[in-house]
């Protein structure tokens, strides 16, 4: 049933570590957000607007990954005003690309960066929202899809289950008509194992799928590697191939350390 | 107009002018014509103008995980084999609004409009394809609960097979006793006969409509030589088939294995993306989605391809029925060679060989069975050795 009327959710965007490009989809979102702001308050978005309406929010998106002292308590904040926590894009389920640095020594980096590192103060880890409180819904891409973020607020907002599948990209590769570009070309894709979601569009245009959207339900991340070995891919490949966007991702995280310790 | 008289099931002869004859007459009669055509270096079927956009010269070279187009020495229409999509996408299409409802004062009626749809025509439809459409017959308009669609479509549906006279290196049409040579269930069956330099096809009607289309054509009857060279080829085809299934017993000797250690090695192989099922010509697994607008006042129930190789295809309270990548495995496999059988009387296998071509790991049923044919058949030996 729809919700009353007279009680419109109110809606926050909030943002941790993230090039925001995930956020500004909702905006990106046009028709479909004008209709959304009609059914839900958009309380506190501050990449759209200066005016904040205070929680409690009923609707939380948050965006981005947790990568320093004063964000990893911020979150907790945010969950206790928040009733539905919704995670959105790659860093904020996995990590994000800024996780690579988990894999060295971010003091390293940060020396080389920063003329003054005694400024900077961050985690030695950047990590998904899902490690620190507990999320409702996670909403995977790099960038998300728009269609898909609407989807979830229309489902929360018909009280029922957002229709976001989690099986591979591989389905949803045929049934757009794709040609497979691994065994037509022999071009290396992570659609096998790479939940789906962008509607294959790599594939679509005679690329490899390079995982936006991360690991599968079930991903059997060892087989395609071994694949990929045969097709004659490198070690220093296969650990790049998996060191992506979504490099922190538990399954390609393994798989690129295995390969690396090799 | 042709002099000849012209009766169903007697092979004709014609000329390759001929095979464009047919496709203007079936545009004449109001088909939509889909047939071969080259995408993105492979063949793949979608809406053909005229012969000239068939894959002509070309060939489709097959392995466990690979597919290649070549140039051929001749300059045949059909000389390949199949591509990665079979006619299935036609009658079963990947995403269809089954139904739109409508809420109004609180009570949801359905919105009812009958929609146009295109007479289609399927042109070059291999003899495993002709086969798999009649499985998928038995699927969506033979049982109790029918589907419009598919059943709308099928009705008005022309197919004009074309009989293989080589055999792919992943084809099995023998063991599944759907070809090389198509039996029945087509309007049009043709086998192109390239002999040097003498380009003809031979051609006879399944039905009354092809019947009206071969009237119209320059033909005449085939002579007995030329159809003991047709007989040749196809037996050269049925004797090249690149792999085989052993389907004797195999109902029992699967339903009976379940437990067997093999499932565990593929399982290990299998990246469980679904791609088999996908480009399976007779796999009709689906979801069905409700999409609602924002206000919940409209809502489209879309029905889309799903898979058993995905783990929420079998979710019901409290988790996935088929967990591991082994049962879900398992479960297509004994499906398509065991339970099938029981379901809808056949195999579900045509032996196209599209799961062992376009699983991106390879992994080859017919070799899967076999390791387990081989295994069992071993142990039972065993046994039976020591019984003695």
């Amino acid at each position: 049933m729809p919700l009353n009327k007279t009680s419109k959710p109110k809606l926050a965007v909030w943002k941790f570590a993230s090039c925001d490009g995930c956020q500004l989809s909702l905006l990106d979102c046009e028709d479909a957000l004008l209709a959304i702001a009609d059914k839900i308050v958009i309380a506190s978005f501050p990449e759209a607007s200066r005016e904040i309406i205070k929680g409690p929010y009923e609707i939380s998106l948050v965006e981005g990954s947790i990568t320093s002292a004063h964000d990893a308590e911020r979150i907790h904040k945010i969950r206790r005003m928040s009733k539905t926590l919704i995670t959105i894009g790659a860093c904020a389920t996995s990590g994000g690309i800024q996780a690579l640095k988990n894999f060295k020594d971010v003091n390293d980096f940060i020396n080389i960066v920063y003329a003054k590192p005694d400024y900077i103060s961050s985690l030695k880890n950047s990590t998904p929202i899902a490690e620190h409180v507990k999320v409702d819904f996670e909403l995977r891409g790099c960038p998300i899809n728009k269609l898909a973020l609407v989807e979830v607020c229309n489902a929360y907002l018909n009280r029922r289950k957002p229709n976001i599948p989690t099986h591979s990209v591989c389905i949803e590769c045929k049934r757009r008509g794709n040609i497979c570009v691994m065994v037509s070309k022999g071009i290396p894709c992570l659609g096998p194992v790479t939940h789906a979601g962008c509607d294959a569009i790599c594939p679509a245009y005679n690329r490899g799928c390079y995982s936006c959207f991360g690991p599968s339900e079930d991903p059997n991340v060892k087989s395609l590697s071994n694949q990929f070995e045969e097709m004659g891919m490198s070690k220093d490949e296969l650990i790049r191939i998996y060191r992506g966007i979504n490099a922190n991702a538990e399954e390609f995280k393994n798989e690129s350390i295995f390969h690396e310790q090799k | 107009m042709s002099k000849v008289k012209i009766t169903k099931g007697t092979k004709y002869v014609v000329g390759v002018d001929a095979i464009e004859s047919i496709l203007t007459s079936l545009k004449e009669q109001n088909y939509k014509t889909i047939g071969p055509t080259i995408r993105d270096e492979v063949i793949i079927y979608d809406e053909l103008d005229n012969i000239s956009e068939l894959p002509i010269g070309i060939t489709d070279v097959h392995e466990s995980g690979s597919y290649r187009l070549i140039e051929r020495a001749d300059k045949a229409l059909f000389g390949y084999n199949v591509g990665p999509f079979s006619f299935k996408k036609y009658l079963f299409p990947p995403r269809l609004t089954i139904l739109k409802t409508k809420r109004v004062d609180g009570k949801i009626s359905i919105i009812r409009k009958d929609e146009h749809l295109d007479k289609l025509a399927f042109f070059g439809v291999k003899p495993c394809e002709l086969q798999a459409i009649l499985i998928q017959d038995k699927i969506f308009i033979d049982g109790e609960y029918v589907d419009n669609y598919y059943k709308k479509q099928r009705d008005a549906l022309f197919i004009v097979t074309t009989n293989c006279t080589e055999a792919g290196s992943s084809c099995f049409c023998t063991s599944t006793d759907s070809g090389p040579e198509a039996k029945s269930g087509f309007d049009l069956a043709i086998t192109e006969m390239i002999i040097d330099n003498d380009h003809s096809f031979l051609i006879e009607a399944g039905s009354k409509s092809g019947l009206k289309v071969l009237k119209e054509l320059d033909i005449k009857k085939a002579s007995a030589d030329l159809i003991n060279i047709e007989i040749q080829k196809l037996d050269s085809a049925k004797n090249n088939m690149g792999r085989k299934l052993n389907t004797t017993n195999l109902k029992d000797l699967l339903l009976e294995n379940l437990n067997h250690p093999h499932w565990e090695d593929i399982a290990k192989r299998c990246t469980s993306c679904g791609n088999c099922t996908m480009v399976c010509p007779t796999c009709f697994c689906s979801n069905i989605e409700d999409v609602t607008s924002l206000d919940g006042v409209e809502n489209e129930r879309v029905r889309s391809w799903d898979s058993c190789f995905s783990m929420e295809y079998s979710y019901i309270h409290g988790g996935a029925v088929r967990a591991s990548i082994k049962s879900r495995y398992r479960q297509w496999m004994t499906h398509k060679l065991a339970s099938w059988q029981e379901q809808f009387d056949t195999l579900g296998c045509v032996g196209c060989g599209r799961c062992i071509v376009w699983c991106q790991v390879g992994i080859d049923i017919t070799k899967e069975t076999q390791t387990i044919q081989k295994q069992v058949t071993a142990q039972a030996e065993q046994l039976a050795e020591v019984e003695n």
